[in-house]
């Protein structure tokens, strides 16, 4: 499990030390659930996966980052978490979540999360994935996300290495009065990988404000599919969706961006650009002396860093 | 004195453009470690003589050759070309989402020149240190991503550098330092093609042409194209408007039978 981990970015030697709080899950079994103060974790194996609780206390500053190591080595398999984040008011926490399944052929890895960012708290929450090289993959995170008032959930979504498989994000948030939520996310997809995004972001206090960041690169048959959307319900509520996607081969993009205002104080933009990569940049990487392809994939991977 | 064999030469380069004549049976030579300077006002074809010579998309001559070191350079790529020694630091450089600034800059550089990079943007004024590791994208102010743009020109010690208007958006103090870098190219053995609108810079080359709606009017020492300018150009300009001009007007013909265009040579 630790090289699976290890495969997904993460650092194995991280979640042996003892200040800092990890959860390691390997199909439907708790590895490790270890604690720190101000950061307490409930696990309860399922048939197919993991219920489990993190709670961070309130005003809790968490200096070093929490890790946690969800995975399934078996080559076919079904893993479903259950995860219930409850992040105290004015508390400060950045979990790193490394997601690896190296080597799957057919294997369904479900998070259903609840993530609730008590007032004044601040939640950075970086999650990246390794899919394995076959792309035998089907991954399903569900998030529902509550941001308090003055409170910032920032999230980054990963997965830009190996094959995807299929991959449907459906992540839904309500930021309250003076939040901030920011969603990123990044996949590289290839042969026949489906990328699905779906991102619901409701400004619903007053100043709250949203940012919904895509960045997506597709090849060979790959099709990717971004659906965001955008509430400005509140005065002063202030959101924008970002996304580029780049195309190569036969590939297809698609984006869908949905603004709803429901207040003549907010506002909310939107810019996407979508396909092949711009020109200026490839022609600045060339009189450098790259060739094309080289310089594709620097900007490919500039873009999904 | 003799003049050295050019490291490039234009010939008779014409270009059209979305039904446009944009360059006009041009003439140029830039010599091996010589600071040419191409001055003309805005729209006079500058810039579309850069792309054409580092052969960006849609600038392909229609008339013309154009030589590097006696190589014929049509038909081949930007890459190709860049890998001969030719590149170009854009007028308005484009900005690289993730892509940090040092890895920019030493994009060009021969592997084994591992201080390359540090001492172009030291070059440049830029620390290593503080822009190494920060993205080349927006975060970085106009006059900042001009700066790694030459940076990164010179990290790759080419033949011939192309600098289109390395002067703007860049403030007085760093202007100093540009006219440093640009005359170190010089002594390193680059031949540099220089776009400028400003004196100071003008002052440091070697020789200079004036570009006027798509032709070369004239070539000599950088104060005559400054007079010539003074003297022909500018009457042009009042009796004309601006650029491009239509050379199928008839007041232009008359305008241009009265005045030029004419070339004196770099010695001259």
């Amino acid at each position: 499990m630790l090289e699976a981990y290890r495969q997904a970015g993460g650092d194995p030697q991280a979640l042996q030390l003892p200040d800092v709080a990890t959860l390691v899950i390997s199909a439907n079994q708790v590895l490790a659930a270890h604690g720190i103060p101000g950061v307490q974790f409930e696990a309860e194996p399922l048939e197919q996966g993991v219920r489990a609780r993190i709670v961070v206390e309130p005003d809790a500053q968490i200096e070093r980052p929490v890790h946690l190591c969800f995975g399934l080595l078996p080559s076919e398999g079904r893993q479903e978490i259950e995860a219930d984040y409850q992040i105290g008011p004015g508390a400060r926490v950045q979990f790193l979540a490394h997601c690896s399944f190296p080597n799957a052929v057919k294997v369904e890895h479900l998070m259903q999360a609840r993530i609730q960012v008590g007032a004044g708290a601040h939640l950075t929450y970086t999650e990246e994935h390794y899919h394995g090289p076959s792309g035998g993959v089907e991954v399903r995170p569900r998030a529902k996300v509550v941001v308090g008032r003055g409170a910032e959930f920032l999230s980054t979504f990963s997965l830009t290495r190996g094959r995807i498989g299929l991959l449907d994000i459906d992540y839904d948030v309500d930021v309250g009065e003076d939040g901030l939520a920011q969603l990123t996310t990044k996949a590289y997809g290839g042969g026949e990988d489906r990328i699905a995004v779906h991102e619901a972001v409701r400004l619903s206090g007053a100043g709250a404000r949203g940012l919904a960041k895509t960045r997506i690169a597709v090849r060979g048959s790959a099709i990717s599919q971004v659906f965001t959307t955008m509430e400005g319900n509140a005065p002063g509520a202030r959101g924008h969706m970002d996304c580029s996607e780049v195309v190569r081969d036969g590939a297809r993009a698609e984006n869908m961006p949905l603004v709803i205002v429901r207040n003549d104080q907010a506002q909310v933009t939107h810019e996407a650009a979508i396909g092949t990569v711009n020109r200026r940049e490839l022609e600045s990487l060339l009189a450098r002396g790259l060739d094309e392809e080289e310089a594709v994939d620097l900007l490919i991977r500039g873009m999904i860093r | 004195m003799p003049m050295a064999e050019p490291i490039l030469s234009v010939e008779g380069l014409s270009l059209i453009r979305g039904g446009r004549q944009i360059l006009r049976n041009v003439d140029l030579m830039v010599e091996p470690g010589q600071v040419h300077a191409l001055v003309g006002l805005n729209g006079s074809g500058k810039s579309s003589l850069a792309y054409t010579i580092m052969g960006c998309e849609g600038y392909a001559a229609d008339t013309g050759r154009l030589l590097f070191d006696g190589r014929d350079l049509v038909g081949l790529s930007i890459t190709e070309r860049a890998r001969l020694g030719i590149t170009l630091a854009w007028q308005e450089p484009a900005r690289f989402e993730g892509i940090p600034v040092g890895k920019y800059v030493g994009l060009g550089v021969d592997g084994e020149d591992r201080q390359r990079t540090a001492a172009a943007l030291e070059a440049v004024a830029l620390p290593a240190k503080t822009y190494g590791y920060r993205a080349a994208d927006q975060t970085l102010s106009g006059g900042e991503r001009k700066r790694v743009e030459l940076a990164a020109v010179y990290a790759m010690r080419p033949r011939l550098a192309i600098l289109d208007e390395p002067d703007s958006g860049i403030d007085v103090l760093s202007l100093v330092e540009i006219e440093k870098l640009i005359r170190g190219m010089g002594s390193e053995g680059t031949a540099v093609l220089l776009i400028t609108h400003r004196e100071e810079l003008l002052a440091t080359a070697d020789a200079a042409s004036l570009m006027c709606a798509g032709q070369i009017l004239f070539t000599g020492q950088p104060h005559q194209a400054r007079q010539y300018y003074s003297a022909r150009c500018r009457p042009h300009l009042e009796s004309l408007g601006a650029q491009p001009w239509d050379e199928a007007d008839p007041e232009v013909q008359a305008a241009l039978a009265s005045n030029g265009p004419a070339r004196s040579p770099a010695s001259a």
